[in-house]
């Protein structure tokens, strides 16, 4: 194993480093905004779900779609970008760099810009009166698996696109969808059974419920399936972005 | 198996859906060789760069580099093969230097070694007092000494060139000539693709002409013009009847004759005295050596390939 992954890890940590600044204001600002609205503004005229307000509700949720939103953005504007516009996949592929280790150093370089806006998201909580349970401490695990699914996702789309136009299915009829239905806002039982199983054979609601767990220290059975999902997920999404980006690179 | 030969292709094929891109080329190239690969547009030249590394995998035929079998050995093959390619790559999010360490990064170079091979390379390509500077802001002339840098910066056996002074103006061509024979007289080998008939013909040791996915020839660049063009050449403008009895007088020449309607070339192997007095009948006639450029165009013709 010459770990060549890592290297285009590198290389791509290098370039955002950068830019740091503008891409974590980019990144964190729409769940920190829903936190505040949904969390704040809303909150106050519903009553506690499951024991907890709403804002406490939500929050573990918002942190899930941070990482979602950041890792899934990252390997389809930023991934096409080095494929198509910048060519940077083309001198990597010159190099002993094969395109299956630029397609996991992709993914795992998607993850970890998810999981960093998940951990800037789980610092923030206590700001707003979340006070977590020790349990909090096992969450960027999930959270960099869910960054594998989202950016294997996004990198998925990324071997199929032709322009950046393409993206918009992905965003409106995937991310946002999720974003809505896996219970971050509201409890899945409140959904019809067919819809909820639907919402169940996705990744999302499992990590929303692991965060929500591990955040407030109330572990449960149904936590085990969850997490064997988020695992099933990420290898198999993996594994399929790898395939089809190699596919879209070697002729 | 001859052990010299760095790269020994034969009978590689490679079809894009009903088009034969490449249709069985062989060909090899002895250490320390320059060879150059010639062709029209949409010859397939590319192509067979894009086999030798593995990014296009061919449909028949097989390609050894450096003795191993490209298919089952790409990550030992490309370590050892720097490859400037047709289209600057550079990394745009990073430095010149930055550039060349990242990429050092991709061969398993650690940063203090790579440090230093660069700072030889951008030394060497007279881009030592751009090294912290970001891509956009260096010329055309500058990137492509720089990707040719970063082609080196794994201190390649074998140096793959895809039309590397493509769109430069003269001076910062012959810069990147004279970088490249000095590299040739290192003993450096390389595989050159070029439009560039003078580039071939300053640093190709043996050449080959490639058109549809076939060579057409291959040979030693004098002598494939000496026998296939001949020596000279003698360009004759004119009214198009006075063209053809001109073409018709020198027959009896050791001469071959190419008319596109307006201008006549007469390809002379040996001397013809008719030829010597048309001057005076107020044609327009140019006489100079045979050179790549009439062997290429008398062997892929002078039709343009973008159909």
């Amino acid at each position: 194993m010459d770990l060549l992954f890592l290297k285009v890890w590198q290389r791509n940590a290098k370039a955002w480093a950068k830019h740091v600044r503008a891409s974590l204001i980019g990144n964190l600002g729409q769940p920190f905004l829903f936190l505040v609205a949904m969390g704040y503004g809303l909150g106050r005229e519903i009553p506690d779900i499951h024991g907890l307000t709403y804002l406490q509700f939500i929050a573990p949720g918002l942190v899930a779609s941070a990482t979602m939103y950041s890792a899934a953005f990252e390997a389809t504007f930023g991934s096409y970008t080095r494929l198509a516009t910048q060519k940077t996949f083309e001198a990597i592929l010159m190099t002993p760099v094969s395109s299956y280790d630029l397609g996991l150093g992709e993914v795992v370089w998607g993850a970890t810009k998810g999981l960093l806006s998940g951990i800037i998201m789980v610092a923030a909580l206590p700001l707003f009166g979340v006070i977590p349970s020790p349990w909090t401490l096992l969450i960027p695990f999930v959270l960099f698996l869910e960054g594998m699914i989202f950016a294997a996702f996004g990198l998925v789309m990324t071997a199929l696109a032709s322009n950046y136009e393409f993206f918009n299915y992905f965003t409106s009829l995937i991310l946002t969808p999720l974003f809505l239905f896996s219970g971050i806002f509201f409890p899945l039982d409140a959904l019809h059974p067919a819809a909820s199983l639907g919402i169940r054979l996705l990744p999302l609601s499992h990590v929303v419920d692991l965060n929500r767990s591990l955040c407030y220290g109330r572990l449960g059975p149904a936590d085990w399936i969850s997490a064997l999902m988020v695992v099933a997920y990420a290898v198999v999404m993996t594994a399929t972005a790898v395939s089809l980006l190699h596919r879209r690179l070697i002729k | 198996m001859n052990q010299e030969a760095v790269v020994e292709v034969s009978g590689v094929k490679k079809r894009f859906g009903d088009r034969w891109a490449v249709s069985s080329i062989s060909f090899s190239i002895a250490r320390g060789e320059c060879l150059a690969l010639l062709g029209p547009n949409g010859a397939g030249k590319t192509t067979t760069i894009h086999m030798l590394l593995g990014l296009v995998v061919p449909d028949g035929g097989s390609i050894r580099v450096f003795g191993l079998e490209a298919s089952g050995h790409l990550k030992e093959i490309k370590q050892g093969t720097g490859v400037c390619p047709q289209n600057d790559n550079l990394d745009p999010d990073l430095t010149v230097v930055e550039n060349l360490v990242t990429y050092a990064s991709y061969f398993g170079i650690g940063k203090r070694e790579a440090l230093a091979r660069a700072g030889e390379l951008l030394e060497f390509f007279a881009l030592s007092n751009r090294s912290d500077e970001v891509i956009q802001n260096l010329s055309g002339g500058q990137r492509r000494r720089l990707l040719i840098a970063r082609a080196l910066i794994n201190r390649p056996g074998l140096f793959i060139l895809d039309e590397p002074t493509i769109g430069l103006d003269p001076q910062a061509r012959h810069l990147i000539w004279e970088r490249l024979e000095a590299l040739k007289a290192g003993g450096t080998t390389m595989l050159l693709t070029s439009h560039y008939m003078e580039e071939v013909s300053v640093l190709a040791d043996r050449v080959i002409i490639l058109d549809s996915g076939r060579v057409v020839v291959e040979g030693r660049v004098d002598e494939l013009v000496r026998e296939m063009v001949g020596n000279q050449v003698v360009e004759v403008s004119g009214p198009k009847a006075r063209l053809q009895e001109i073409a018709e007088s020198v027959e009896g020449c050791d001469v071959e004759t190419e008319s596109n309607g307006t201008r006549l070339y007469v390809y002379l192997k040996g001397p013809c005295d008719r030829l010597d007095a048309l001057g005076d009948h107020g044609l327009v006639v140019v006489r100079r050596p045979a050179n790549l450029e009439d062997l290429f165009l008398r062997l892929t013709g002078r039709r343009l390939r973008e159909e």
